[in-house]
């Protein structure tokens, strides 16, 4: 199947969905704080193109709200909220050494493959963009929590965390025009709680261990001291 | 259905109300009214279920059926006798300096925000709203596990924050696949009403179902505590204040296991065949050995009964998993039994942890002769959770049994070794507590030991005899999940 015979919006989606899981490897691969959340809001940004086009294509309304909602909560809230923070603990000309940046990248490679492999019952009666924006959503999540593994700082946990999230929405739009208008609001409730309260906690671990590396939160484990 | 309203509103209410009044002297009083209302709003749901049948929300918003009302009774008793605890046990965390008045007001306001997402889990029609409450239960005690902002305590609150973040975002990701598979054969506004997805499980693509049943017992199974994702309930439940120790262990992890049975229910109808059932079993066992095993290295009287609480989820995930009605009844009154018993320990782990001054195994000694109540209540607890007859948790425990000999018997010795272990876990560490020499410089503490002896009283009476309503309550329940009646 050739992709320039696919319609409009077929292309569309599946260059976007490209894009997406670019973002993802370049959070993957970056030391600096501020521009991980920087490629973070860019993802955002892919994302409420994605919900928008898909709107259009549908002639949706709600799909219009759920990519005014992306826009304002991951695109300008919580990347604002983050680099306010980052400014504010004065950790904007920090750099944190990744080890084993080829193994991570490699593995995040293999993460890919996997999701496709995991997702391939689905195929069989359905329409190839389908397959191929599941596995890039389900990919985006498992290179979230990559991201989470190989980043010791807490606010690049908060970044793969939100950025797990943008996997599952890519995921729900691409696949089924959303979820019901209820749960998607709910759930934009969530993220927003969740990221004032990450924003709270940034505040109470620098207080407590001085820093936000979470290797030094190392009191409570089942080994003796 | 006015009732189910009520009993949604109610905690909301609170939330503000506990926002702006939460410091005044007798907010421990009104939180336990709060509660005692909505208990009352529960029993007369549990009335009109049992009379009527099955109720659905005009909307199809929200449903209630003998599963889950019984589930919504238990937590509301749960939640009002812990408040009966909390209320002294609160004061004289603020005596002692511990807690100034802006975190009381936090304290109880997310008290009533914990209660609003438990009822909304279970009362809720709708498989996202359910997963969103669920996120919304971990967001409101987020903030109560670091309530006390040592260092310890943010460690394990932020732990607990991003372990369950990210565990229950899979189930989601399950969630969206479960949808997917429901837009194929119907309408989209309502495809993901558990209501319709029952009536046309059996229509849904199997295969589709089967993945997403594998992300979604990742994901709530993370909030249940099943090894190896468990890592965060030990120390979310020791760092906490106690009567939130109570409630994590007492209703959070009973109502993941809820959000997990219901899906099961779905994967049935559409695969006809026992995969789901297959993977609760073993994530089941699994998390009964290896929290029986843990047991025995613990330094700190939470985490003790922490690791219990793992034991027993693990337990009931299991007997759910084999599905048949006999193991599906026994996981239901397991279910109960382990909430009044879990729930009645933690208040008095919490009186012996002031009493001594400290939660290590250790330092706590000679409970019986400082204060008599307490000790004889920690022990008559951990008898009752240990799985001594005559109380209720021997009960259960001997069904999930008798079921597996029926249906696996080559796994009943694991089951007995599990338990054994377990058994000699806990007692290798309560007796000396218990019994002991008593240190110098213990302190009694104004206890309030009602919450305690109900509990203990309600599942020894579960455990000589299930009055016959109840039990055909539980006999409605297990017709729903697992088709046929065991009785």
């Amino acid at each position: 199947m050739e992709l320039l015979e696919q319609d409009f919006y077929t292309q569309a989606i599946l260059s976007l969905a490209a894009l997406v899981g670019l973002t993802s490897f370049l959070m993957l691969g970056q030391g600096r704080l501020l521009r991980l959340i920087f490629v973070f809001a860019i993802q955002g940004l892919l994302l409420t193109l994605a919900t928008a086009l898909a709107g259009y294509s549908m002639n949706n309304t709600h799909l219009y709200i759920s990519a005014a909602i992306t826009l304002l909560l991951k695109v300008i809230l919580i990347p604002w909220m983050l680099e306010k923070q980052v400014f504010k603990l004065n950790l904007h000309r920090d750099v944190e050494a990744l080890n084993n940046k080829t193994a991570v990248m490699l593995g995040g490679a293999s993460l890919v493959v996997f999701s496709y492999y995991v997702l391939h019952p689905v195929i069989q009666d359905t329409p190839l963009v389908l397959l191929n924006a599941l596995a890039v959503g389900l990919s985006v999540v498992l290179l979230g929590m990559l991201l989470m593994i190989s980043h010791r700082h807490a606010i690049a946990h908060v970044v793969g965390f939100m950025s797990i999230e943008n996997g599952l929405f890519f995921a729900a739009i691409v696949s089924t025009r959303g979820m019901p208008m209820i749960v998607e609001l709910g759930i934009a409730f969530d993220v927003l709680v969740a990221a004032i309260l990450f924003g709270i906690f940034f505040l109470h671990i620098s207080r407590s261990i001085d820093s936000l590396d979470v290797d030094q939160m190392n009191r409570l484990n089942e080994v003796d001291q | 259905m006015i009732a189910a309203y009520l009993l949604l509103l109610l905690p909301l209410s609170g939330i503000v109300f506990f926002a702006v009044l939460g410091h005044h002297p007798r907010v421990g009083r009104i939180n336990i009214k709060f509660n005692a209302f909505a208990l009352l709003m529960s029993l007369w749901l549990a009335i009109d279920v049992f009379q009527s049948g099955s109720i659905i929300s005009p909307g199809q918003l929200f449903l209630i059926d003998s599963f889950n009302v019984y589930l919504i009774v238990l937590t509301a008793f749960v939640g009002l006798t812990t408040s009966i605890f909390s209320a002294p046990y609160m004061r004289h965390e603020q005596e002692n300096g511990k807690l100034s008045n802006k975190r009381l007001k936090l304290y109880y306001s997310m008290y009533q925000g914990f209660m609003f997402a438990m009822y909304l889990v279970l009362t809720t029609n709708n498989m996202g709203i359910l997963w969103v409450a669920m996120e919304a239960a971990t967001l409101a005690t987020v903030l109560l596990v670091s309530l006390y902002r040592t260092p310890e305590s943010i460690e394990a609150a932020w732990k607990y924050f991003i372990l369950c973040g990210v565990g229950i975002a899979q189930a989601l990701f399950g969630t969206v696949l479960l949808y997917y598979a429901a837009i194929q054969i119907g309408d989209t506004e309502n495809a993901l009403n558990w209501t319709v997805l029952y009536e046309n499980a059996s229509q849904l693509n199997p295969e589709i179902l089967e993945i997403a049943f594998v992300f979604m017992l990742i994901g709530y199974g993370t909030k249940i505590g099943l090894v190896p994702l468990h890592n965060w309930l030990p120390d979310a439940h020791s760092e906490g204040p106690t009567p939130m120790s109570a409630v994590l262990s007492g209703l959070l992890l009973n109502d993941a296991l809820y959000a997990v049975v219901r899906n099961k229910m779905l994967v049935d109808g559409a695969t006809q065949t026992h995969i789901a059932g297959h993977l609760m079993m073993g994530f089941g066992l699994l998390s009964f050995l290896v929290a029986a095993i843990f047991l025995h290295k613990q330094q700190d009287i939470k985490r003790l009964f922490s690791y219990s609480s793992i034991e027993h989820m693990g337990l009931m995930t299991f007997a759910f998993g084999i599905g048949t009605p006999f193991a599906t009844f026994a996981a239901l009154l397991h279910m109960m039994v382990h909430s009044l018993t879990k729930s009645a320990i933690f208040v008095t782990v919490g009186h012996a942890a002031q009493i001594a001054g400290t939660q290590r195994i250790e330092h706590i000694r000679g409970l019986i002769k400082t204060q008599p109540a307490v000790g004889w209540g920690l022990l008559i607890g951990t008898l009752a959770i240990a799985g001594f007859p005559p109380f209720g948790v021997f009960t259960s425990e001997f069904l999930v049994l008798l079921a597996t000999m029926h249906s696996y018997p080559w796994l009943t010795p694991l089951l007995l070794l599990g338990i054994g272990l377990a058994c000699a876990g806990l007692f290798r560490n309560i007796q000396p507590m218990v019994y002991g020499k008593q240190p110098e410089g213990q302190q009694l503490v104004p206890a309030n030991l009602w919450p305690v002896i109900i509990h203990l009283v309600i599942v020894l009476w579960l455990g000589l005899s299930i009055p016959q309503s109840l039990a055909e309550w539980f006999n409605q329940a297990t017709i729903l999940i697992s088709g046929s009646a065991p009785l």
